[in-house]
């Protein structure tokens, strides 16, 4: 009858560590599937990368940046995108033109005085909801605002429509970006009897470059893979423009042509544009975030 | 005009521009809920609430109810939820706790870059790398192991669950990134009062860090959401285009963005233009009101003010 007695501080430890075993083993276990989550993550990005590299690759070529388009099946003539690439870069230009002096002034306000004011909320939220909302809304409201009236598509559309997806991005970089720049400069600027506004174009807006720099590239990186807004505002030509008053050949919704349809050449051309696209959103990206460290170190 | 007097009169009238470019922003987003109600009336005349239930939509006969492809964006979107928001919550634990710190900022730059990519890119690839590997291998699997319901119909690659997947493979950067941001911010004295006692880093993250950041995940989950909502290319590229109503995930359907990416410039007459429009209005306020509520779930404030 004396074992018993021995027994419960023999026991004890055994439960516990039959508990503390179970703990353990579910932390390993969460933290297992925690790792391959984010290994997952780096697989799909190199997978898709791949695919679209190694598949695309081969579609690029000096046709490919200087011919026009062919009908599928025509291959015996050389064949290219060089409208869609003249297309693609002009009206994301204007757009960076039309947006970037809205949205850094927007910004400018949001920053230094609409801070606290209700307005500058409304438009702070705004801009937030816009930031994230469906660009393909934002074609059918150009569609209306432009295509409608003027009667026919045209690369101007296009741009109007870009530029407003890349506007609440560019405002709100902009704002975030002249806050970071320290009080004392201000302080000192304003204190050699600079006026306010002198102190914000001259100084703070010099202070804040290269950060809304950065905001700027990432948002035209944006936009230049924008396909939804282009459908039913630029929409697509075979031709080379002669104005921005007519539609637009572009990348993008080249691609969705020629991705869709069922031709094998017009397929293969898809994937060479999928390239293209997607190497130039990705340099600029990474290139622009590279910056955005550098800064932060120094 | 003295010296003071022009530096006031500029100061007024800088501000005064700013403040008219922000606002020009409040008038454009007017502009747009305007506009497009105003155009989409004749489809609301015609149809009524009932255009948002009715499950018809024939171009022929002017008929148009939206309830399919209502219902495959909501459906493809609560897909998209699922398969993105364990991921995320995971990559986002490795980033901000388990990884190596030299290891944080290359794979931190890695998963964002998953937002770089196009979704036309990710629509083009789901259709032809993706879908072909569903269609052959996991789609049949499901069918004879699990089969039910949600399986039916054959398996063609496209559909309901290839668009859930490509959609959480859009999203999950932006729910990952935003939940690591709301990990690094829970106190390390929080986070050090628990390991003090004991726990594993697991028990941390579920009873300190999640009940902390729990406002600012749940913001980060309607960002993605609001995104998904509102993705056009990838859907349009792999949910098959089809006016078909069926709980399957194998079976093809349709979402309001993608229908509006097919059918937009084919509109012939001024009601079924009209019907599409309304159908860009419901859009734009069903992701108009979950990205308010991520917004106010991630006003900075408010974040763990709780505690």
């Amino acid at each position: 009858m004396s074992a018993p007695a021995a027994r419960p501080p023999a026991t004890r430890p055994n439960i516990k560590s039959h508990i503390m075993r179970r703990r353990i083993l579910v932390n390993r276990f969460i933290l297992l599937l925690s790792m391959l989550a984010a290994v997952g993550g780096l697989f799909m990005l190199i997978w898709i990368l791949g695919d679209v590299a190694m598949r695309g690759a081969s579609s690029i070529n000096w046709d490919f940046f200087t011919q026009l388009p062919t009908p599928p099946g025509t291959t015996d003539e050389p064949s290219g995108v060089a409208n869609a690439i003249v297309g693609t870069l002009l009206m994301t230009t204007i757009a960076t033109l039309i947006a970037v002096p809205f949205g850094v002034l927007a910004g400018t306000y949001l920053a230094e005085f609409g801070k606290e004011s209700k307005f500058g909320a409304t438009a702070r939220f705004i801009s937030d909801i816009l930031v994230s909302a469906p660009s393909i809304v934002i074609g059918v409201f150009v569609y209306l605002l432009l295509v409608k009236p003027m009667g026919n598509f045209s690369g101007w559309a296009g741009a109007v429509s870009l530029a407003i997806i890349m506007l609440p991005v560019v405002t709100r970089t902009s704002e975030e970006m002249l806050r970071l720049v320290p009080t004392e400069m201000r302080e000192a600027a304003l204190a050699l009897g600079a006026p306010y506004w002198k102190m914000l174009v001259q100084v703070i807006y010099r202070a804040a470059k290269t950060g809304m720099m950065t905001g700027i590239m990432l948002a035209v990186a944006r936009v230049a893979g924008e396909t939804a807004p282009l459908l039913f505002t630029s929409l697509n030509s075979p031709y080379w423009m002669d104005s921005m008053n007519e539609p637009m050949a572009n990348l993008t919704t080249d691609l969705f042509n020629y991705a869709m349809s069922p031709y094998a050449d017009w397929q293969r051309q898809a994937w060479g544009i999928a390239f293209l696209i997607t190497m130039s959103v990705l340099v600029v990206t990474i290139i622009t975030r590279l910056a955005l460290h550098q800064r932060s170190d120094a | 005009m003295n010296r003071v007097q022009r530096a006031v009169a500029g100061d007024t009238l800088f501000r005064g521009i700013t403040r008219g470019f922000a606002g020009g922003i409040i008038v454009l987003f007017a502009t747009l809920i305007i506009m497009l109600w105003q155009q989409a009336l004749p489809s609301i005349h015609a149809f009524g609430f009932g255009f948002l239930i009715d499950s018809s939509w024939n171009p022929v006969t002017n008929q148009f109810g939206a309830w399919i492809p209502i219902f495959g964006t909501l459906f493809s979107t609560f897909l998209a939820l699922l398969f993105a928001i364990p991921l995320s919550l995971g990559i986002a634990l490795f980033l901000a706790e388990l990884a190596p710190t030299w290891m944080r900022a290359p794979f931190g730059t890695a998963i964002e870059l998953l937002a770089a990519i196009p979704s036309i890119v990710y629509g083009m690839w789901g259709l032809f790398v993706l879908s072909p590997l569903l269609a052959d291998y996991l789609q049949p699997w499901l069918q004879d192991h699990i089969g039910g319901p949600l399986f039916l119909g054959a398996p063609m690659g496209i559909g309901m669950l290839t668009a859930g997947m490509i959609l959480a493979l859009m999203i999950i950067p932006f729910i990952a990134s935003v939940t690591r941001d709301v990990f690094l911010m829970v106190p390390q004295q929080l986070k050090e009062a628990a390991y003090g006692l004991g726990c594993t880093t697991w028990e941390v993250v579920r009873d300190v860090m999640i009940p902390y950041g729990k406002k600012g995940i749940a913001g980060a989950v309607f960002l993605g959401m609001g995104r998904a909502l509102g993705e056009t290319m990838a859907v349009t590229f792999v949910i098959g285009n089809a006016y078909h109503l069926s709980w399957s995930l194998l079976a093809p359907g349709n979402s309001i963005a993608s229908t509006l990416a097919n059918e937009f410039t084919e509109a012939d007459s001024d009601l079924y233009l009209s019907s599409l429009i309304e159908l860009g209005l419901v859009l734009f306020l069903i992701t108009f009101i979950v990205l308010a509520i991520a917004q106010w779930w991630l006003r900075p404030r408010k974040m763990g003010a709780d505690q």
